[in-house]
Order: structure tokens, then C-alpha cells, then sequence
């Protein structure tokens, strides 16, 4: 019997249907895999946040929440600003090489305008959210100190730029998440794309990051 | 590499039975060889198992068991959730798909004597997996807390309300309250999702081990184990791997085929699968205007209807449904006949078996339809003709013609 066998036609039946099985398989895996990725509601929830920014007095920040985490604005003061470069020495990566923010704000002050920084609240190091401690050499900080962010959790830190300094836990500067602004005072974040807008308002409540 | 995975299985084995065991349930498990139609059954009842389980899962990872977000969280998997829609459909369609599977198999035990000796535990564990299936579909059909999941859980807890002397506290213990409320819904949703599932996957498997010690039953209801080849196997069977495994292999693809097809184009099989009113969220308020339960049940549900209350008491009715569910456990023991299948029984097991399946198809249909007073009348004939089948199965199986069973099994 076994001398009969068509042994090329078997194998033929058998890649055939193992073929079939694969698709099936894969067809019946997909809404499995599918419902585990964020629903419409999450993805409704990471859909652009629009900020009005008019009321943030220099010197001090806002805290907004954008896809569940929390994005600061700063207003920054002259002061501040002039004393950013002085510090580069100090810096892990003082000219922003790593991409952790978007084209635009690949700049000395990470913003689209310098006075005004928009930056992702999470520490690259295990996600924690750094404190805001914008004062000039408080007694905890050192006497370097000239405004930033602490991580609480390991001691991460974080100039007004939010580029971290050497020998801390954390690896790159914070993320500045793509934004754009509607007007002088209305900031949306999460979306850059100017094509999307229509009229000053986002068409469109897909995120890009 | 080849020589590589022998010395691992020679590992394995010498630490743990895989080959035996492999050898022993699949590949030197020998099942009859006349297998017809209805033996496709009990694996598309097990490959049903674990769709359910599989697609249980995946819903619990989106379901809230809250009375205040149950409706809204089922809503929110058939809308928001990625393909969450077809996962529901899925779990909702396979719990019917496996009462369909369920009551085809034991149709198949009825008529090849399947039940008979030596295979008594076997039916009765079989029995046991069909009541824990039972309750398993009614407390899933409280969770999605629409109008039916409600209504459904009111008149079926308040059954126990109606046993004498302890009814009212043993409804009370059942729901945790008063009234089904968000307590009922949470302990329904536990039992649900883990108590019942554990219990139905171990006595699923006691199940197959008994069956693979008793051997199985064949369309002719003779024993393949009483005549054995010189190599100490049945003559009449072939191992269950591959062969059998490829003849299930494609009832299953038929099978699916059909599934799915539920699934995509008629998931709420026009009011039968989902009930209508179960997509209005549930009101304690108010009553909808007609309530049956899913069609699974409503053979039960329309003998509980046809018995008239008596002393101004429901529990009678109650008693008639309870006892036509585990009425199945004593078959065993009810018929008389000398032959197991229906090949070789006469002409009154086959009238009777004939009027059973009628009763119980006429049963379903009519749990369905309101109680009016003709609905009535028919329901309370056939539920005689239901217990009958049963109660007088002692005689009539004694007094039957039956026909001579061949020594081999046959095969057209």
C-alpha cells in the first residue's frame, strides 16, 4: 500500500492545508489581538488637548493632562531664559541631539517660542513626574541651582529647558510633545499638523505623537 | 536535532507519563470504527468549550461587574472596543451553539443506549457537566444587565422562593438582597467567570477519562472490546489519532463555517440567540410585556407553565421542571431492553423516542410563546408525553420486540 502513495501530491495536500489553517488562524487571532489595543475611547482620550495659555503668569507653570499624563507650560521670565545657556557644561545633552522633541523645538530653548515651554511631565528615566522647583539655589538643591525640575523618585535633574543634567538616573531630556498654536493665546497639544485645521480648529481627534 | 528531541522526550518520560499517556488517549485509544454523523458531537461540544472560554476571557478584560456600568461596559465592547463586536457575538452565539451541540449528543446517547451499562458514570458525569452548563448560561445571561438579564434572574430566582417552608430566605441567600440588584450581578459575574469554569473544565475531564475507560459506544450498541486481534486491540476499531482526530477535524470546519456565519450575519438570530429587550438596559421598574427565557431552557420553562399551581402554591410546577432535568441521571437504570441501539430495538422504543423529541421540540416552541389557554392545554400533553418516555421506559423497553445484534459492527 504504502508504495502507492503519491508522495509529491501529499505533501502538495499538505502545504495546501496547512496554508488554509495559517489564514484561518490568523483570521480568527485578529479580533483577539485587535480588542488588546487601545479602544476608541482611549484613542478618544489621547485625542489633542487644547490649552488657552493667556492666564500662565512668567515664571510659572500649568499643568495639563494630554493621553492620561501630564503636560507643564511654562512661562518663562527673561531671567530664566538668559540663564539657560550658562549651564551647558553640565548637561547630558545640552544641544537636544537626542530627538526627544519634535523638529521645531529642536532649538536652544526647546519651544516654538522661547518664552513659552510645552513639555511632557514623564522622567525618561522610570516615568515618574518631576517637581516643578523654578527657584534660583534653594538650600536642598545646591547652590548650582538655577530653576528646573527634581525627580523625586531618583533624583533626576532637569534644567528650564528640560534637559537633564550629568550623573542623574535619567537618560535624555524630558519629551516636548508635538503642539502648535491656534492663536497668540490657544495652544493645542498633540497635533502639529497645520493641513489638519480648518478655520483655527482640529479636524480631525487622531493623535500624532 | 531530530536525536536531540528524543533524548528530551526520553527526559520527559522517565519524569512524567507524556507517552503513555499520548498513547493511551490518542494514538492506541481505539474508538469503533462505524462512527456515524452523530459522533461529531461531543468534540465540537469541546472545541465549542474552549471558543467560550477563550472569548470569556478576552470580554472580562473590557466587562465591568457593577450594576451601574454592566449595560454601558457591553455596549462599550460591541462600539469602542477594536473587533470587540465580533468578540461578544462570539461568546453570545457559542453559548447557544453549545446547548445546540449538547442537546445533539445526548439525542445520539438516546438513541444508540449510550447510557447503558457499563457506561452508567459516564452519563451521569455527562449529566452533571449539562447542569453545571445550565447554570453557567443563565448567570452569564445576567451580566450584560439588559431588561431580560433582569426579568430572566427575577423569575428564575423566585423558582426557589416557592419551596416550601425555606423559599423566601433561600431567594434571598441566592441573590444577596432582596430584589437582583448589583450584589446578585456580582456574585453571578464570579461564578460566571471562575467558580463554574473551573468545575466544568474537571468534570469535562473526568468525562473523557471515564469514557477512555469504558471504551466507547458505537451506532450498532455493541461492545468492540469483546472481540480483540492477536495484538490485543479491538478488531473493530481504529486509534483515535489520527484518524478520528481528521474525521472531527472536519465536522469542526463545517461547523465553524456555520458559526461563523451566526456571527457575522445573523448574531442575535432574530430575537433567539439575543433577545431584543435585553438591549434596553435593565429597569427594576418595569416589567417587559412578554418574557421567555433563551430557547435553551424553554422546554423546562413550558413544563414549569403547564403545571397549575396546587394549595395555592407554585412549587408543584417547579418540582415537574426540576424533575424533567435530572430525570435524565435514572436512564441508566429505566430501560430494560437486551440491545443498546436503536438498530435493533422494536417498534415502541422507537414510537416513544419519536414523541420524546417531539415533546421536547413542541416544549421549546411553545416556552416561547405566551400562555395562552390552547398554548396551555398542548404544553400539559406534551409534558405528559415527556415523563412518560421516562416513567414508563421500565415496561415498555421489557415488553419491546427487539432484533438480534450482529457480532460485528456494521458499516453501510
Amino acid at each position: 500500500m504504502t508504495e502507492n502513495v503519491d508522495q509529491s501530491k501529499r505533501r502538495m495536500l499538505l502545504a495546501a492545508t496547512a496554508a488554509a489553517g495559517g489564514v484561518a488562524a490568523a483570521g480568527a487571532g485578529a479580533p483577539f489581538v485587535m480588542s488588546l489595543m487601545p479602544s476608541e475611547r482611549a484613542k478618544a482620550a489621547g485625542a489633542p488637548v487644547e490649552v488657552d495659555i493667556s492666564a500662565i503668569e512668567p515664571g510659572t507653570m500649568i499643568s495639563v493632562e494630554w493621553q492620561g499624563k501630564p503636560v507643564w507650560i511654562v512661562r518663562r521670565t527673561p531671567e530664566m531664559l538668559d540663564l539657560l545657556p550658562k549651564h551647558d557644561g553640565d548637561l547630558a545633552d545640552p544641544s537636544s541631539s537626542v530627538p526627544q522633541q519634535p523638529e521645531y523645538c529642536n532649538n536652544q530653548t526647546r519651544s516654538i517660542k522661547p518664552e513659552v515651554l510645552v513639555v511632557l511631565g514623564v522622567c525618561t528615566h522610570l516615568g515618574c513626574s518631576p517637581t516643578f522647583r523654578p527657584e534660583v539655589a534653594p538650600t536642598d538643591l545646591g547652590a548650582n541651582w538655577a530653576g528646573g525640575w527634581f525627580c523625586p523618585c531618583h533624583g533626576s535633574r532637569f534644567d528650564l529647558a528640560a534637559r537633564v543634567f550629568k550623573g542623574v538616573p535619567a537618560p535624555t531630556n524630558l519629551i516636548i510633545p508635538p503642539h502648535q498654536y491656534l492663536s497668540e493665546t490657544r495652544l493645542l497639544i498633540g497635533d502639529d499638523d497645520k493641513s489638519k485645521l480648518k478655520g483655527g480648529q482640529p479636524a480631525d481627534k487622531g493623535a500624532t505623537v | 536535532m531530530m536525536n536531540l528531541l528524543k533524548n528530551l522526550l526520553a527526559w520527559v518520560d522517565e519524569r512524567f507519563p507524556l507517552t503513555s499517556t499520548w498513547k493511551a488517549h490518542a494514538s492506541e485509544y481505539y474508538a469503533p470504527k462505524n462512527f456515524n454523523f452523530w459522533y461529531f458531537f461531543g468534540g465540537l461540544a469541546l472545541l465549542v468549550l474552549v471558543i467560550q472560554i477563550v472569548s470569556g476571557i478576552f470580554l472580562t478584560m473590557n466587562y465591568k461587574p457593577d450594576a451601574l456600568f454592566a449595560f454601558a461596559s457591553v455596549e462599550y465592547i460591541m462600539r469602542d472596543v477594536q473587533l470587540g463586536w465580533i468578540l461578544r457575538n462570539i461568546h453570545s452565539t457559542g453559548a447557544s451553539m453549545f446547548f445546540i451541540v449538547i442537546y445533539l449528543h445526548m439525542f445520539r446517547g438516546l438513541m444508540y443506549g449510550s447510557y447503558r451499562k457499563p457506561r452508567e458514570l459516564l452519563w451521569i458525569i455527562g449529566m452533571i457537566i449539562y447542569l453545571a452548563l445550565m447554570g453557567e448560561a443563565f448567570m452569564g445571561y445576567l451580566l450584560p444587565w439588559g431588561q431580560m438579564s433582569f426579568w430572566g434572574a427575577q423569575v428564575i430566582v423566585n423558582l426557589f422562593s416557592s419551596v416550601p417552608f425555606v423559599g423566601q430566605d433561600l431567594a434571598i441567600l441566592i441573590r444577596g438582597d432582596f430584589v437582583v440588584s448589583d450584589i446578585t450581578l456580582n456574585r453571578f459575574f464570579a461564578l460566571h467567570v471562575v467558580a463554574i469554569p473551573l468545575i466544568l473544565v474537571l468534570i469535562i475531564v473526568a468525562h473523557l477519562v471515564a469514557l477512555h475507560e469504558v471504551g466507547s459506544n458505537n451506532p450498532d450498541g455493541i461492545e468492540i472490546k469483546k472481540n480483540k486481534g492477536p495484538d490485543g486491540h479491538p478488531v473493530d476499531g481504529i486509534p483515535f489519532f489520527p484518524y478520528m482526530v481528521v474525521k472531527d477535524a472536519v465536522a469542526a470546519v463545517a461547523f465553524l463555517i456555520v458559526f461563523v456565519a451566526i456571527i457575522f450575519f445573523a448574531p442575535d438570530m432574530g430575537g433567539y440567540f439575543l433577545e431584543y429587550n435585553n438591549f434596553v438596559p435593565a429597569n427594576p421598574m418595569k416589567t417587559p410585556e412578554h418574557i421567555a427565557p433563551v430557547w435553551y431552557f424553554t422546554p423546562y420553562y413550558a413544563i414549569l407553565r403547564a403545571v397549575p399551581p396546587l394549595f395555592g402554591s407554585q412549587f408543584p410546577g417547579v418540582v415537574a421542571m426540576g424533575v424533567a432535568t435530572v430525570i435524565f441521571f435514572a436512564l441508566p437504570w429505566l430501560d430494560r431492553a437486551p440491545v443498546k441501539s436503536i438498530r435493533y430495538r422494536g417498534p415502541i422504543y422507537k414510537g416513544f423516542l419519536a414523541a420524546f423529541v417531539v415533546s421536547f421540540i413542541g416544549l421549546g416552541y411553545l416556552g416561547l410563546m405566551p400562555a395562552t389557554e390552547l398554548y396551555t392545554w398542548i404544553s400539559r400533553v406534551l409534558a405528559v408525553i415527556y415523563f412518560a418516555f421516562f416513567f414508563l421506559m421500565p415496561w415498555y423497553t421489557k415488553i419491546d420486540k427487539c432484533k438480534p445484534e450482529p457480532d460485528r459492527v456494521t458499516s453501510k
